[in-house]
């Protein structure tokens, strides 16, 4: 994968030679060294990270939570495909870390949530090492109910605290 | 007769004073606004308490504790003193007090002293026998007058009943509002809150070491759940268990010498045993489900504990020494948060079925169930020391409020506290 950065670099520093030329005739002409300076002054860093498809909004790494049942941790078959794909860039970017956040509904008790929330983390790092991310890549926290995203008392907040957050 | 100081009351409320003053150091919030009574015990003693002579000021707020702890109690009727106002044993005349209907009557008095103590002296009549049930002196700093009253009322509350009254202990709960999270220690009756720690992340689970002098809690401030212990007379604080995943539900044993915690370092959410300190830790638990809520039971024997193993999230019981883990909760819904009796012969838990929490009880021998509460967002019950209320977290106006029903499940009050939401509220021990 790095080479693979690396020749994006090179390629987006020829792109960025490339767009230099035109500028060196409409300098003064009997000036022409400049063009050996020009690749230099180029922004080359900042197209490497468009590249990145962590950041990519079309791309599926830019969901992050999946969801759950009532009182259920397994991913759902719906969202496996998120932390596949989240598996597989983390198998690519050995040097990423994530933090599993897991967070329950408040239809329990605290501590029977906080639990669950855990179990609802640790499931997702089992699927991610699976996927071929290390363990070492990966931390898992639950905060049961004590941080809902919504907080109605019904179905419609509950279904959005039932989740396990892939964080960055 | 000569009144009898007791020199083991004094002592009990030094140290509590003593706790309270080193306390003060932190912010003093402001006291809880309203208390409603629900329903009315079967069997109520009819007591008549006439506001005490001397330091007038002094004995109106010691009324206002005395009559405000008996009336939330559910046990006592107040009789009306109408008129009569006896302070002294030569000052009473029984048949005014028949003639009331009181079949006890309470009289005394306060002042201030030259060393700037409370003294109170006061004597309980027996109005029905014409004799004198208990005669008491209870002195305090002359900042801790509602502590006076309290023990007031304990004393009646005791030789009423022969059940040792609970308005002196304290209580713990986490209050909420926003993103706040603060660890608060209050009265029995919600008033004289002070601050333990405040902080933008959660707090959860704070348990009583058995003396009252520590508390035990959940805090997420490192970004996940970690175990603390905390002095409530120094503020000083330590971490107890800080491993991978959640530390939590924390439970001290009755001798003090070790607490019960759930940690997932080694896989699932599982009950180990530490010292105080944090160091002997021991795994008893070995499932692959959530085992979660260890609670001791009063001779330390064994631990009540909510598990998802049989599929849904049940009551269990074991050896605190380990295995023979056995099931005791069934039927329809959930049940969490179990929590003995100070007998010991049942339990009080939190029941979840079609949509509602439920205050429930079971007694061990027969296996009865009995539902306390009407239903509704009720959570995390303990018992008061001498088992006969018990705390829980509610929910009223949309809002998390502190409250209480007997044991019987006739009488319930519902405490608000100025904003936010209460949760988890936790009764101390007898000091």
């Amino acid at each position: 994968m790095k080479k693979l950065v690396i020749s994006i670099v090179l390629v987006n520093l020829l792109a960025a030679c490339a767009s230099e030329k035109p500028k060196a005739p409409e300098a003064a002409a009997p000036v022409p060294p400049p063009v050996v300076t020009a690749p230099e002054a180029a922004p080359a860093p900042a197209p490497v990270v468009e590249v990145d498809s962590l950041n990519d909004p079309a791309s599926i790494l830019a969901k992050r939570s999946v969801y759950y049942p009532f009182d259920v941790s397994a991913v759902q078959d719906a969202d496996k495909p998120i932390v596949v794909a989240h598996a597989k860039y983390l198998s690519e970017h050995p040097d990423r870390n994530v933090r599993v956040e897991g967070n329950a509904d408040e239809r329990g008790s605290n501590e029977y949530n906080l639990a669950l929330g855990q179990r609802r983390a640790d499931g997702v790092k089992q699927m991610l090492v699976l996927g071929g991310a290390k363990a070492s890549q990966i931390e898992t926290v639950s905060y049961g109910e004590e941080k809902p995203k919504a907080t109605g008392h019904d179905e419609a907040s509950w279904s959005q605290n039932r989740r396990s957050d892939i964080k960055y | 007769m000569a009144l009898r100081p007791s020199t083991e009351l004094r002592t009990g409320l030094l140290q509590s004073m003593m706790g309270l003053l080193l306390l003060a150091q932190a912010s003093v919030a402001s006291a809880v606004l309203t208390i409603e009574i629900i329903g009315a015990g079967e069997h109520q003693i009819p007591v008549a308490i006439v506001p005490f002579g001397g330091d007038s000021k002094l004995a109106q707020t010691i009324n206002e504790v005395v009559t405000g702890d008996l009336q939330r109690s559910g046990l006592f009727r107040l009789v009306d003193p109408a008129g009569k106002s006896p302070h002294e044993l030569a000052e009473v005349s029984y048949p005014d007090w028949q003639m009331r209907g009181a079949d006890a009557l309470a009289i005394g008095t306060v002042a201030l002293q030259t060393n700037g103590r409370i003294e109170a002296r006061f004597r309980l009549l027996d109005v029905v026998k014409q004799t004198e049930l208990a005669g008491q002196s209870v002195s305090a700093n002359n900042d801790q007058v509602r502590a006076v009253g309290h023990r007031v009322a304990d004393l009646i509350y005791e030789k009423l009943t022969g059940d040792k009254g609970v308005f002196s202990t304290r209580i713990a709960y986490v209050n909420r509002q926003g993103k706040k999270f603060s660890l608060m220690v209050a009265d029995s009756d919600g008033y004289n809150e002070q601050t333990v720690l405040a902080q933008n992340e959660p707090i959860m689970s704070p348990a009583w070491s058995p003396d009252g002098s520590h508390l035990v809690y959940v805090s997420f401030e490192t970004g996940h759940a970690a175990i603390y212990v905390q002095s409530l007379y120094t503020n000083q604080r330590m971490v107890l268990a800080d491993f991978r995943g959640s530390n939590s539900a924390p439970a001290w044993s009755p001798d003090g010498k070790q607490l019960a915690v759930v940690l997932t370092r080694d896989g699932s959410s599982q009950i180990y045993l530490i010292r105080p300190d944090g160091s002997g830790i021991r795994r008893i638990t070995f499932s692959a489900a959530i085992d979660t809520e260890p609670n001791f039971s009063p001779d330390g024997q064994s631990l009540l504990f909510t598990s998802d193993r049989g599929g849904s999230a049940q009551i269990y019981s074991m050896p605190v020494g380990g295995g023979a883990e056995q099931r005791i909760t069934f039927g329809e819904g959930n049940n969490f948060s179990p929590r003995y009796s100070p007998d010991g012969k049942g339990f009080v838990y939190a029941h979840f079925s079609n949509g509602k929490f439920y205050i429930a009880a079971q007694d061990f021998q027969n296996g009865q169930v009995e539902i306390l509460t009407a239903g509704g967002w009720e959570k995390k019950p303990s018992f008061a020391p001498n088992g006969k209320l018990i705390l829980f977290a509610s929910e009223a106006r949309g809002r998390g409020i502190l409250a209480t029903v007997s044991s019987d499940g006739r009488v319930q009050q519902h405490m608000f506290t100025q904003s936010g939401d209460a949760r988890e509220p936790v009764w101390g021990p007898h000091l």
